[in-house]
């Protein structure tokens, strides 16, 4: 109940922001936010929970944005529309990779993933009707009121997304099915002698982390009002969600928000004043460092301190 | 494209030299992580960093080829420099690695790609030498010799190694360390130091490998991104740690890419090389030559 009153207030908090005068960089960087903390939520219930590594985020958001992007041209679909097909086709990206691969070693996923991407990019250049290689540029209808900016918007949408995604890792972390996850990644052996259905929670683990990495991608084409394959299918997506994972703590669903709003405001900070080279020095550090130093990222750090 | 036979011929050609040249990318990579499981994606940054290396010492007037093999002992060092620090982190906690491991070497991979732009620019790199530019002519068929190179490099580099791995004392305890780590620590030996020899041996000859980069065509800091798929596609291709599956699936896939490539076009030549390997992990994921 206190989940749902917080994130209410968050909700109403990030309306409120949207139609107040604030500027409107705000609204541009805090999107790019919050579509990591969607990003870096969904990567755990997989990455976290059960111990197998997606490497390929970045497939699972391009597949969500390009959905959005052919139902935009087809048939100019509203946005919500555009995210619950981005959100059907990332989860059934999800299903196809995770039926071929979860039966094996996590290594194995873990590259298939990789695989995953290069196919959708590849796809993506080779599709005319979506703009091939050099991309499509997007004209987006005018924003809702009492949205002044499609921006202010955007970012609405995208945090009522961020509190669902967090929901539903949360309400997965404290069911069976995360108790099941988490005796996976414990020990596999172990847990399917015992009865549990590894197979099957790790499908659905895939179903659902892919399902919202597609839905936090719908919105970017809108976004940008431009689509191409480069970018969309670009690391940096899949880094941005392994790593806001892995430095905020894996273990809880708490984790991935904290670490992705460090590493998601870092970013933007660092490009806006140093360089974008910069940027990638600093996740880079930054992951050799939580790895390293504190494994259970900075949740784990908070309970050390707190538990002395 | 019409079909010929000429245009087969000319594609499978090229095929095997595209092949030879990812074969070399990834054989460093199929002794670090095929065989030691460690999951190296830093593997294609290391061998960048050689290649940068390798235009250092060219521009003082050393052959490239030369300068990768100059190369060997300092990366053979840092090799097992970045194995230690590896070991100290993860396996010595007697925790398995996985995820945090992969983060770790993505980590890694990230602060070489920015220490080259920091030190070099953005900007493409070459290197000079006689054989570069040029090119072999037989009838009508023109190779580059700079392709060659590649061929050269990826038969060198997998027969040394499959010699090594076989032959030698210490190379039959990297794959002893390979099959039963457990059993090795109960005979008395020390998997830890094995491993790390072996380590530096993948790191080393990612400096040859990164040389062969820069002699076959320009490099930019970013580059290693562009290799970190191709070479775990062929590394798992090939079946973990086999030397001469590796030069196998090396040539399966450049064949494969070459023929594409030249009858459907170069932008659908990279999801051949990844829809190949979904295959084979859906359905023989020991790889095509493992074990």
């Amino acid at each position: 109940m206190k989940f749902w009153l917080v994130s209410l207030a968050i909700a109403i908090a990030s309306g409120g922001l949207a139609v107040s005068g604030a500027n409107e960089y705000l609204f541009f960087a805090g999107f790019v936010v919050l579509t990591f903390i969607v990003l870096a939520t969904a990567w755990n219930i997989l990455g976290g929970y059960a111990g197998y590594v997606n490497f390929g985020t970045s497939a699972f958001f391009g597949a969500g944005a390009y959905a959005a992007v052919v139902l935009f041209q087809a048939l100019g679909a509203p946005l919500l529309v555009q995210i619950v097909a981005g959100a059907l086709t990332g989860a059934a990206l999800g299903f196809g990779v995770g039926i071929m691969t979860l039966r094996l070693r996590g290594i194995f996923f873990a590259i298939a993933t990789v695989a995953v991407v290069f196919i959708m990019e590849t796809l993506m250049i080779n599709w005319r009707y979506v703009g091939g290689a050099t991309g499509l540029q997007l004209q987006r209808p005018e924003a809702m009121a009492p949205f002044a900016t499609y921006a202010r918007m955007l970012f609405f949408v995208m945090t009522v997304m961020a509190i669902a995604a967090v929901g539903v890792a949360r309400y997965i972390q404290t069911s069976w099915i995360g108790r099941g996850l988490r005796a996976v990644r414990d020990s596999e052996e172990a847990a399917e002698a015992n009865g549990v259905p590894t197979l099957k929670l790790k499908l659905i683990a895939c179903v659902v982390s892919g399902g919202l990495m597609g839905a936090a991608g719908a919105p970017m084409p809108m976004y940008l009002s431009f689509i191409e394959p480069a970018s969309t299918f670009n690391l940096s997506y899949t880094v941005g969600s392994l790593g806001g994972a892995i430095i905020g703590g894996m273990a809880h669903w708490g984790g991935p928000i904290v670490g992705a709003i460090l590493l998601g405001t870092l970013q933007q900070v660092v490009t806006v004043t140093i360089s974008n080279e910069m940027n990638v020095l600093v996740v880079g550090v930054l992951l050799v460092v939580f790895v390293v130093a504190a494994p259970e990222g900075i949740l784990g750090l908070f309970k050390k301190i707190f538990n002395k | 494209v019409i079909f010929s036979f000429d245009l087969l011929f000319e594609a499978v050609l090229f095929g095997v030299l595209l092949g030879c040249f990812y074969a070399a990318v990834s054989i460093g990579l199929s002794v670090s992580f095929g065989l030691l499981d460690v999951p190296n994606v830093a593997h294609p940054a290391v061998m960048i960093v050689g290649s940068y290396a390798t235009y250092v010492l060219a521009s003082y007037g050393l052959d490239p080829i030369v300068a990768g093999v100059v190369l060997m002992p300092l990366f053979f060092v840092f090799g097992i420099l970045i194995y230690r620090f590896y070991y100290e982190s993860f396996e010595k906690r007697g925790t398995e690695a996985g995820v945090r491991g992969l983060a770790f070497f993505f980590g890694i991979a990230f602060i070489l790609e920015i220490a080259l732009i920091l030190t070099f620019g953005v900007d493409q790199r070459t290197v000079s030498a006689d054989y570069i530019g040029t090119s072999l002519e037989i009838d009508d068929y023109r190779i580059p010799y700079r392709m060659l190179v590649a061929f050269g490099v990826a038969l060198v580099l997998t027969a040394a190694l499959t010699v090594y791995l076989s032959k030698t004392f210490t190379g039959r305890a990297i794959k002893a360390v390979a099959q039963d780590e457990v059993a090795l620590r109960l005979m008395g030996a020390n998997p830890v130091r094995i491993k790390q020899w072996a380590f530096g041996i993948a790191t080393g000859v990612s400096a040859v490998a990164g040389a062969m980069v820069i002699i076959v065509g320009p490099v930019e800091p970013a580059m290693d991104r562009l290799f970190i798929g191709r070479t775990f596609c062929v590394v798992v291709l090939a079946g973990l740690g086999s030397m001469t599956g590796t030069l196998a699936a090396g040539l399966i896939l450049g064949i494969s890419e070459s023929i594409v490539l030249m009858f459907l076009g170069a932008s659908w030549a990279p999801a051949v090389a990844f829809g190949l390997l979904l295959i084979v992990l859906g359905v023989r994921p020991q790889g095509l030559f493992g074990r």
